[in-house]
């Protein structure tokens, strides 16, 4: 752990631990602050291995020392060697696709509201809320019913039925907010001054965006201790494209693994892509952006860590590039049919990032590249739901022979 | 045109407790200033070198100024100016 306290990113003023979130002095955004000076890499490398089978596993790179016995402990999902993958995209890159769909509620929300809930109990809170596009309230949603707490889960009205009905099942107050996600998330900004909650992507959102470090973590133990070359993860907030490079930092500065932090390339959809654009533009703030895409748990026009992910886009040599909805829909059909794994429309703007990438040549043969998945496809089945065939017959072997035997001659 | 301008808890320091300041102006940095005017340690706090932080944002009766005018905004008698930090959700 060796928590300091909380530091703001802009002006670098000190704030002790507690439910704050925004600096006093100049509105920059609080990040934990840690002294990992007394960490010893071989003894923090044992611990790790000798560790609960998730998140917690890390607890000395988090703010929190853990949660014994956490009945939804989300993390150490697979990272799968995607040769298949590879070949279809015809790049001699080793290719690795990090499954994050696997966790307890099917998207990487579920590590981020581990470590927001476990200090919110800490700091005293006894309800639990969020500002979501779908993912986060499922992840609320089921931890505060695994939890015990009380919960309220804001999102857009009219999202993906199959991300209402995953929240709603878990006896969330589920509430739809008449208004895109920046309406919820403004709304959300204003509760925090008038509801006694803990908000785990507002007051909270210190502690949460640390959990998206444990994704580089496992990387790197995955890889057997290695970092990869590069990494495609998509930008919503920009919250895990920014702490996935601060966990490969941590682990680097303080010897755990050898070498330099991997090129970040970040996805978006060109319908929401306040970040590309401010990228291509050479801009370090992003112009907010009214969203119009599939890509719905991406869909944040106004982006809190857009400034931060295109600085470490740019630190490492990578980029950032928007994709259309029929690329990723194309994106979300190349991960099926490559790797088995079916992602939501997030994965698809991931891989169609990836795709674009692999055919301009960006990647070397031999290198590393790995790409976040960050949830599963059975929740946005709107986007796909046109995109498939099946052949329909007769319960006879006629019937069947006729179906395939005419299929055969036709090709 | 009076307006109210709600200041989040935070800031409240800066203006002896109060949530929510009455001023007048025709625009949203004439009533910003306004602002200023009677507690001047806000005007660091939530602007730089004559424009807005970057992590401050502005709405005027929930519509971020950015999709209109900036703090040329026009504002009417009533409106609510809410000033809240860029910071959160994802």
């Amino acid at each position: 752990m060796s928590v300091e306290g909380l530091k703001c990113k802009e002006c670098g003023t000190k704030y002790e631990e507690s439910a704050a979130y925004f600096c006093e002095n100049c509105f920059g955004p609080l990040e934990v602050s840690y002294d990992h000076s007394g960490l010893d890499a071989a003894e923090v490398k044992r611990r790790i291995q000798a560790g609960s089978h998730g998140i917690w596993r890390y607890s000395d790179f988090l703010p929190i020392s853990g949660n014994p016995g956490d009945p939804l402990e989300p993390g150490l999902t697979p990272l799968v060697r995607a040769d298949r993958l590879a070949e279809l995209l015809g790049t001699e890159a080793e290719v690795y696709v990090k499954n994050d769909a696997a966790n307890p509620t099917h998207s990487f929300k579920d590590r981020v509201v581990a470590v927001a809930v476990a200090k919110a109990k800490e700091l005293g809170f006894d309800t639990i809320a969020c500002a979501s596009t779908g993912n986060l309230a499922n992840a609320v949603a089921a931890r505060a019913a695994a939890e015990g707490l009380e919960s309220y889960v804001l999102v857009p009205a009219d999202l993906e039925e199959q991300k209402l009905l995953a929240s709603d099942v878990y006896g969330t107050n589920l509430v739809g907010v008449r208004g895109n996600y920046d309406a919820v998330n403004r709304l959300c900004t204003e509760l925090v001054d008038t509801q006694p909650w803990a908000f785990v992507n507002v007051n909270l959102r210190p502690y949460y965006a640390e959990g998206s470090k444990t994704l580089a973590f496992e990387t790197v133990e995955q890889l057997g201790w290695e970092l990869p070359d590069r990494v495609v993860a998509p930008i919503g907030s920009g919250s895990l494209f920014t702490k996935l490079g601060r966990g490969f930092q941590e682990w680097i500065d303080l010897g755990l693994v050898e070498g330099d932090q991997p090129t970040f390339h970040g996805a978006q959809a060109d319908g929401c892509s306040p970040v590309a654009t401010a990228f291509a533009e050479g801009h370090d703030v992003c112009k907010p952006q009214r969203p119009d895409t599939i890509a719905k748990s991406l869909a944040i026009g106004d982006p809190a860590d857009g400034p931060y992910a295109i600085e470490h886009a740019r630190q490492t040599g990578g980029n950032i590039s928007s994709v259309s909805d029929e690329e990723i829909r194309e994106g979300i059909k190349l991960l099926a049919e490559g790797t088995g794994i079916f992602t939501e429309t997030a994965g698809g703007v991931t891989i169609a990032v990836l795709r674009r990438l692999a055919e301009r040549g960006e990647f070397k043969a031999g290198e590393k590249v790995v790409a976040y998945i960050t949830g599963e496809g059975l929740k946005t089945l709107d986007a796909t739901r046109d995109t498939f065939s099946m052949h329909e017959i007769d319960p006879n072997l006629e019937s069947f022979d006729s179906e395939f035997a005419a299929q055969e001659v036709s090709a | 045109m009076s307006v109210t301008v709600k200041i989040p808890t935070q800031l409240r320091v800066a203006t002896g407790g109060q949530a929510e300041v009455e001023v007048e102006g025709s625009n949203v940095g004439e009533a910003l200033d306004a602002v200023f005017a009677a507690y001047g340690d806000l005007r660091e706090r939530i602007t730089q070198d004559g424009t807005l932080r970057r992590f401050v944002n502005v709405y005027v009766s929930g519509e971020d100024i950015r999709f209109q005018q900036g703090l040329e905004t026009a504002i009417s008698e009533g409106d609510e100016v809410t000033i809240l930090p860029a910071v959160a959700g994802g």
